[in-house]
């Protein structure tokens, strides 16, 4: 079957659908690429580069009347109607908000495969743009931030002066965030982020940034009677926190989008009001409508007291090359996907949770949304599990735990009133023997247990001396061969005889095993 | 040889196992452990086997500023010198044959045997000890039920381990025996014990006295053999390190009646640490040890997983499979009792220097109770050459899981199961289990499609990313090397 890869048509599109290495990947799969003149112009990928691996670069028309056709963005009508009949079709799609491009797509009988509707399973990840995507527009978040920042990032000592570090603060731990922590981590600045998800947390922290936590005493409760008062308390929780970074940091990036809905407002007027002049706000979710009071789509707003507030929406399109080769590899995994024979056949497997989440029109029918995939019952199913076992490990009261140890000491106390003097020194010798057994093995390690028994079986052959003083119990004033004095030393000796086993038997097997534990 | 140069020798004794038990926790300083133990044990038995030859004395002061030499105990005759020379050269000839032909697989079965030998030596030590007081007429009440404690520990630990080595040597059946009222049976026995021990401190004299210690006896061993009997193959781990606890307090209680304190430290000291062990083992597994020691799965014997339809599983060559494992760039073994039981170790420590010698990052991760003794799959490996360090936990590996290319499951298959973390109706729900279904792809070797020791069907082998490659897992392994 033909891939087709057009020149993207849409104003200021840099991406391109396939790069050289991904065309050398669908060529091997089976497939003839065709790609349309000049389609990697922008992205810096020659035709002729195409032509070398394999791909045949042709008219526009061709490639539109291939089997099926990769690109970035969704088509416009004029495309579609380029489209044959009965064709498969992969790109973004935005599926929530284009009810009509759908019907559009449906009515020429389009097999549509929206590289946005990938389910969010980890199986699915290695086809996931939005997440290759908010990674390079997490990247240039930053660097735009830079660019319009008027001071360095990293602190310095010069002949000329100290500078402080400047301050970031990340809104929003998911692959944009972190992307953007990482590039803003290695400029050199001081990087602050928050999450609504508390596990968040780790994360930030393992990219090297301090988690800032909302101070919410609601944060914990949970129960559904009260989750519209805990929200309340919740986000004027979060906007106390937000005013207070807004005051300290230089720059803010904002990450907030949820697909299909209007973005959540993180930062108000007056928060902006308050940031220092010439600091920088990246605002990733000003398509969407904004986490910031005043940015507008695709434009640098200067605020009254000189906040620059940067509403790009075209951030991983500004990385056009590396963009496009995320882009690319993921359309490739997924046509690995669709291509179980290696074939160039294109098999699309509706049972598959993956290929029936994407795929939004099929023979002149809307599919979307995907009936709900049975995944994502399990998490649920998981936490309904942790909240029984964390219900069991509720810390017990401590003065519980007091009573006990009062009784079982008033009942040893009582114990040893009645026991013989003899006793108790040995039972003091026991007791601390057990104790330190306890802390000597506590910090062994798994894979030394087998020896660890089979030495503990060699030492507790130490009951060969306890055999050996029953042969000094043999009555000397009578004769050996008295019965008594016989069963002892039969006793004896057999006990002898056993637990030497256990001693040289015990310390060579577990000499011969440690021999053989050898580091790489 | 005086009384207090043998008590001595015993504090360096005592000293140095612990600092054994201690060395035993790193590599690095195991080998030096176990020698540290071995040089107590010899000072230990030099010294107890003069005394008992030369007999022993202690300076008494007869008279002020007179101190004497005073005979405690006489020397044992000379017959008593071949006899132990005789009962410990042989005792050391069958011990080191044993240690030195015991196949690694072998390694629980042998841990087991030797378990039971500490507890008859504990029964024949306590038996010594009343003989000894029958001789000389005289019972002391506290000795008496020192004696009768001694006996018992030592007589269930006896019996339990016989009955695990036969299990673990397959040479009885593993599965669990689920006699009615299998705890009210245990409860019994130990009632009885009692009530035989309170009657044996009053009246130790004579043929009763003799009765109710052959009674006692009796029950302790049917007790072991009960308890022991009626635990299944899988909780195995379980059951040796909990007998080797047993086998520890059965020495201590020997200690106990022989006013032997080294006895009694090493006792506590191997006591302890078995209970320590098993407590860990029962942690992995996430059951009580109370419902491990009291028998079965559960409370009722096996659980019957539901009936439920999991889907196909898809099946994949061994050429398929070498494929996969060369193109990878880590690649994680998850091995299993299956491992041992195939022999395939060798086979698997072979696989694994070829796809390092590819360049493929080739790890372990071993669940704390696969196999059936604790450790087991560690040994296993470092006999067949695989170096330590790429030996893992499964905390250590299980957040690495899902960044890995190929998984391979070797005879392992409740410490995988995904029901244990999605299911909270599973039996095994709850339990802490290997990760591997997040990893791209896992590969299980498996015989055919029988469920594991818990009776649970693994959800594992349906999902999309598990392929199963089915036969001997040595065969298998040996095929995929001779694709590479």
């Amino acid at each position: 079957m033909d891939v087709g890869i057009p020149l993207e048509s849409i104003a200021g599109e840099t991406r391109v659908a396939a790069t050289p290495k991904s065309v050398g990947q669908l060529v091997k799969l089976g497939y003839r690429v065709l790609i349309e003149t000049g389609a990697g112009a922008k992205a810096s990928f020659p035709d002729d580069e195409y032509v070398s691996a394999g791909a045949e670069v042709t008219s526009r028309s061709a490639v539109w009347a291939a089997d099926i056709v990769a690109k970035i963005n969704a088509p416009s009508d004029a495309e579609i109607a380029l489209l044959k009949e009965g064709s498969t079709l992969i790109s973004l799609v935005a599926a929530p908000r284009s009810p009509e491009l759908l019907e559009k797509l449906a009515a020429r009988k389009l097999t549509v495969l929206a590289m946005d509707s990938v389910p969010r399973i980890s199986r699915a990840q290695a086809l996931d743009v939005i997440s290759s995507m908010a990674n390079i527009g997490g990247y240039r978040a930053i660097v735009e931030a830079a660019h319009e920042f008027g001071s360095f990032f990293t602190g310095q000592v010069t002949a000329a002066g100290k500078v402080p570090p400047a301050k970031v603060f990340i809104s929003g731990a998911g692959v944009a965030g972190l992307a953007a922590i990482g590039t803003a981590r290695s400029l050199g600045a001081i990087v602050r982020a928050t999450d609504i998800r508390v596990e968040a947390a780790e994360q930030v922290e393992s990219m090297g940034a301090e988690f800032v936590a909302v101070q919410s005493e609601d944060q914990q409760q949970s129960t559904d009677g009260y989750a519209k008062e805990a929200s309340q308390a919740y986000a004027e929780a979060a906007a106390r926190m937000y005013a207070e970074q807004a005051k300290e940091v230089d720059i803010i990036v904002t990450t907030a989008l949820i697909p299909g809905k209007p973005a959540p407002r993180l930062l108000t007027e007056e928060m902006v009001a308050s940031m220092k002049p010439g600091s920088v706000i990246v605002d990733m979710a000003a398509s969407n409508g904004g986490n910031v009071a005043g940015s507008k789509p695709d434009e640098v707003v200067v605020t009254a007291n000189g906040v620059k507030i940067i509403g790009y929406t075209d951030l991983p399109g500004r990385l056009p090359t590396q963009a496009s080769q995320l882009f690319a590899t993921n359309i490739v995994n997924l046509m690995k996907l669709l291509t179980p024979g290696k074939d160039g056949q294109l098999v699309l497997d509706l049972d598959d949770v993956v290929q029936r989440g994407m795929t939004v029109t099929k023979g002149g029918e809307v599919t979307w949304p995907p009936p709900a995939i049975s995944v994502s019952a399990a998490p649920t199913k998981v936490e309904e599990a942790e909240a029984v076992v964390k219900e069991e490990k509720k810390p017990r009261d401590p003065r519980i735990t007091y009573a006990v140890f009062g009784v079982c000491a008033v009942a040893l106390l009582c114990l040893f009133f009645f026991s013989p003097a003899g006793l108790l020194g040995h039972f003091m010798v026991f007791m601390l023997s057990v104790v330190i057994g306890f802390y000597v093995i506590g910090n062994v390690s798994h894979s030394l247990h087998t020896p660890l028994m089979s030495v503990t079986n060699a030492i507790s052959g130490i009951i060969v001396v306890g055999c050996l003083v029953g042969l000094t119990m043999v009555d000397q004033t009578v004769p050996v061969t008295e019965v008594t004095n016989l069963i002892i030393i039969v006793l004896s000796v057999i006990g002898i005889l056993l637990a030497s086993i256990n001693v040289f038997g015990g310390f060579a097997v577990t000499h011969r095993m440690l021999k053989m534990f050898r580091k790489g | 040889m005086r009384i207090s140069l043998i008590d001595g020798s015993f504090i360096i004794a005592g000293l140095l196992f612990i600092l054994a038990l201690a060395g035993l926790s790193k590599h690095e300083t195991s080998r030096r452990g176990n020698i540290l133990g071995a040089i107590g044990m010899a000072l230990a038995l030099v010294f107890t086997i003069l005394g008992t030859v030369l007999g022993t004395y202690d300076l008494v002061e007869s008279s002020p500023g007179q101190p004497v030499l005073e005979l405690i105990k006489a020397a044992a005759p000379s017959w008593a010198i071949v006899a132990i020379v005789v009962a410990m050269a042989l005792g050391a000839a069958i011990g080191f044959f044993r240690a030195l032909r015991v196949e690694m697989t072998g390694m629980p079965e042998l841990i087991a045997l030797f378990h039971s030998f500490v507890g008859l030596a504990a029964v024949l030590v306590g038996w010594t000890a009343y003989y000894s007081s029958v001789a000389s007429g005289h019972f002391d009440p506290l000795h008496s039920g020192e004696l009768f404690v001694g006996v018992f520990i030592g007589a269930v630990t006896f019996t339990g381990s016989i009955i695990a080595y036969l299990k673990l040597a397959a040479k009885i059946k593993s599965a669990p025996l689920t006699l009615p009222h299998h705890n009210l049976i245990n409860l019994a026995a130990l009632a009885a014990f009692v009530a035989l021990t309170v009657v044996f401190v009053l009246n130790p004299e004579g043929t009763l006295g003799f009765i109710l210690l052959s009674a006692m006896t009796v029950i302790a061993l049917f007790l072991g053999l009960h308890l022991v009997a009626s635990i299944g193959g899988g909780d195995m781990p379980v059951v040796v390190s909990m007998l080797n606890s047993y086998s520890g307090w059965a020495a201590a209680a020997a200690g106990f009646t022989l006013d032997n304190d080294l006895l009694i430290i090493t006792g506590a000291l191997v006591g302890s640490s078995g209970a320590y062990l098993s407590f860990i083992m029962c942690k992995a597994m996430n059951r009580s040890f109370i419902s491990v020691i009291a028998g079965g799965f559960g409370s009722d014997g096996t659980v019957v997983g539901e009936e439920k339809d999991y889907g196909e599983h898809r099946e994949i060559t061994a050429a398929e499979a070498a494929d996969l494992l060369v193109n990878a760039s880590s690649v994680v073994i998850t091995p299993g009792y299956g491992m041992a039981v195939a022999q395939a170790q060798s086979a698997v420590a072979d696989m694994t220097s070829k796809l390092r010698a590819k360049g493929v990052n080739v790890r372990f991760g071993i669940h704390p109770v696969a196999g059936r003794l604790p450790g087991h799959m560690n040994v296993l490996l470092a006999e067949a050459k695989v170096p330590y360090d790429i030996v893992l936990e499964m905390d250590e590996i299980n957040d690495d899981l899902q960044d890995t290319d190929v998984v391979l499951v070797i005879g392992a298959n409740d410490t995988v199961n995904p029901a244990a973390n999605e299911d909270p109706h599973s039996p095994i729900a709850g339990m802490p289990v290997l990760e591997v279904w997040k990893a791209s792809q896992v590969i299980v070797f498996k015989r055919s499609m029988a469920t594991g020791y818990a009776g649970v069907q693994n959800p594992l082998f349906f999902k999309e990313n598990a392929a199963m490659l089915f036969g001997d897992a040595k065969e298998r392994v040996e095929d995929i090397i001779h694709s590479f």
